[in-house]
């Protein structure tokens, strides 16, 4: 009993380190990525002894300290109890909602089969979209307990947003949902091994790849970053609902839109880009459609896989932050009409042509 | 299952009672209507505690049927206090008296 | 007095006290809050109620959505107006109602429990799973889904036509 549960907690660190490092590195990828796009040196002004680490520095040590040592300041008229909790609110859906990513097929120590994955439930999809759509309610509270009209505004914009695109993210998984049969992720990433016609490794774009596109637009609305930007920095003058906050109540705003994004990427390498799936790989090695076969231990698979799966988690993070610094920022009006009048349909055009597939063929 | 079925049902109860005191005593018209809303979480409760006690998925139907009605009733009881706000700018139910005679 | 008993007591506490908070404070914002508080705990109960599906459908749907919509709703209207007091009798009256109330559903629970439907079968594995829910829903609830998707529509546009600014 003491083992399960030691080996519970050993998956729960490595989880949690994993998203919040990648969470501090995405601001280190964003900070001096966006400079390169820009033309630009950025992050450059700390240095430790006269070593500036390309800005590692700058954002991995100086940035925290500043953020933990700087005063939380709560408005005078605002409601003081919400506007503590608003930032616990935006933080806690996105590092939830990874209990139930895969990140590897399994792994094998003294003939005990270790899941990895913290949690194996058979809603999964279901859970993750429940928890996502909690996300709301930091950006309202947060706005809310303000007392400050840009906030306000923010808020509101925001949340509509987030509520809008909800509709089109639940949809648009539909199809990948019926395709494979099933709401639990790691039974998702098993099947996409499967090979068509021997040879493509049945991934879920192949399958689904209108649904991969709108996916893609409803998570990047989902966490509010450019080209869906409205609720932070709505006027680039004021920073949307996240105004009146600073300090360690701020990075957490930051950090919890970071976190967003990394499970956003996730989700997307496991129900589209197959997870952990290394094209050709199974639980005892390499067997190439032409015959051919490796046979590796069974920690160097694990090893391989879990590798995989992190490299297409950070691809797409680095995708979602190219995205931010190349394209303007969307108007109002122009976001709504994007996620209930064109992703939407488009989003039920796929699950009927789906459906329909699926009895033609019968797979 | 080792916790009894009506260990559910007491507590099923005692949220619907508390849903029913808040509909009497409070006079702002959106708590009265989360009051409701709490009322329709305990008839909820009731039901999948006896969907489990008959092994029966029915219950859970049942409530799957309640929340979509919930949600809907919500929605218009909200659309509703909306325009009566703007009609009678107040939100207090003892104002709402011009159909009583 | 095992464990499930004892989480299930701890669940029962929780539940009550964020009700209590719904309907006694001042500030509808915390009471919206302590509402969605409930409706989690709520979820959780059904979980331990062999409900996964329902659970999950819960939280998507009554804490994500609706609960959502009312403080979208509260923040419109902000009634910063003070709410009147209550008359005391009413607060009187309605506090031995419920406490009567509550006396007659212990009584009645305390008796030798004859019914068959209080004694819990042993459920298969699927129970409450998306399969078996989606099973009963598709095959013996068909026509009410498809009128409760009526009833969706219907209620969509009458809250648009209702809380619509009439141009005058």
């Amino acid at each position: 009993m003491w083992v399960e549960f030691s080996i519970i907690v050993a998956k729960t660190l490595i989880v949690l380190i994993l998203v919040l490092n990648l969470a501090g590195i995405m601001g280190w990828v964003e900070r001096k990525g966006s400079a390169l796009i820009q033309d630009r040196i950025g992050a450059n002004r700390a240095s430790v002894l006269g070593f500036a680490g390309m800005g590692l520095v700058n954002t991995l040590i100086a940035d925290p300290i500043k953020f933990l040592t700087k005063e939380n300041f709560t408005p005078p008229y605002g409601d003081k109890f919400l506007h503590m909790l608003a930032p616990c609110l935006a933080f806690f859906p996105s590092l939830v909602t990874f209990a139930v990513i895969p990140f590897g097929d399994i792994l094998v120590i003294g003939g005990r089969e270790i899941n990895l994955q913290l949690a194996n439930i058979n809603i999964g999809i279901l859970y993750i979209f429940a928890i996502a759509s909690l996300g709301v309610y930091g950006v309202v509270i947060g706005a809310w307990a303000s007392n400050n009209k840009f906030s306000l505004l923010g808020g509101i914009r925001g949340s509509a947003q987030m509520i809008s695109y909800e509709v089109a993210m639940g949809l648009s998984v539909m199809g990948i949902l019926m395709v494979f049969g099933t709401l639990e992720p790691q039974a998702i990433v098993r099947a996409q091994g499967y090979l068509e016609w021997g040879w493509i490794p049945g991934w879920g774009i192949l399958y689904q790849p209108l649904a991969f596109l709108l996916f893609f637009a409803a998570a990047v609305a989902e966490s509010k970053r450019i080209p869906f930007d409205l609720p932070e920095s709505e006027s680039e003058l004021v920073a949307g609902f996240h105004t009146e906050y600073s300090g360690g109540q701020f990075l957490m705003f930051f950090a919890g839109e970071f976190a967003e994004v990394i499970t956003a990427a996730a989700l997307i390498t496991t129900l589209f880009f197959g997870g952990w799936q290394v094209p050709y790989l199974m639980r005892e090695g390499f067997h190439f459609p032409g015959g051919g076969a490796l046979l590796l231990p069974q920690v160097i698979v694990a090893a391989l896989q879990v590798s995989a799966f992190l490299f297409k988690l950070v691809f797409f993070c680095w995708l979602f932050i190219l995205i931010r610094w190349t394209l303007p920022r969307f108007r109002y009006d122009q976001v709504m009409r994007l996620g209930w009048k064109m992703l939407l349909p488009a989003a039920l055009a796929n699950l009927l042509g789906t459906a329909i597939w699926i009895l033609a063929v019968g797979a | 299952m080792m916790v009894p079925v009506h260990y559910y049902l007491v507590l099923s109860a005692l949220i619907f009672v508390i849903g029913v005191a808040g509909v009497i005593i409070r006079r702002n018209l959106i708590i009265i209507l989360m009051s409701i809303e709490l009322m329709l979480n305990a008839v909820n409760l009731t039901f999948i505690a006896f969907a489990r006690a008959q092994g029966s998925m029915d219950g859970q139907v049942i409530v799957f049927f309640v929340m979509t009605i919930a949600a809907a009733e919500a929605v218009i009881g909200l659309a509703i206090i909306i325009a009566l706000y703007r009609h009678r700018q107040t939100l207090d139910p003892e104002e709402m008296h011009l159909l009583k005679w | 007095m095992n464990v499930e008993v004892l989480g299930f007591f701890f669940l029962a506490a929780l539940m009550v006290s964020f009700s209590l908070l719904v309907i006694l404070v001042r500030n509808p914002v915390h009471s919206a809050l302590a509402l969605v508080a409930a409706l989690f705990v709520m979820a959780i109960l059904f979980l331990n109620l062999d409900a996964p599906m329902v659970a999950a459908l819960q939280i998507l749907v009554y804490a994500g959505a609706v609960m959502v919509l009312f403080l979208f709703v509260i923040m419109l209207l902000n009634p910063a107006s003070v709410e009147p007091s209550l008359p005391v009798w009413r607060g009187v009256v309605c506090a031995a109602c419920a406490l009567l109330m509550l006396a007659l559903i212990a009584l009645l629970m305390s008796g030798p429990d004859q019914a068959e439907a209080l004694h819990p079968s042993s459920v298969g594995a699927g129970f409450g799973s998306p399969e078996a829910l989606g099973e009963t829903l598709f095959n013996d609830f068909v026509l009410p889904f498809e009128i409760a998707s009526v009833l969706l529509l219907v209620a969509i546009i009458g809250a648009v036509a209702l809380a619509r600014r009439v141009s005058e």
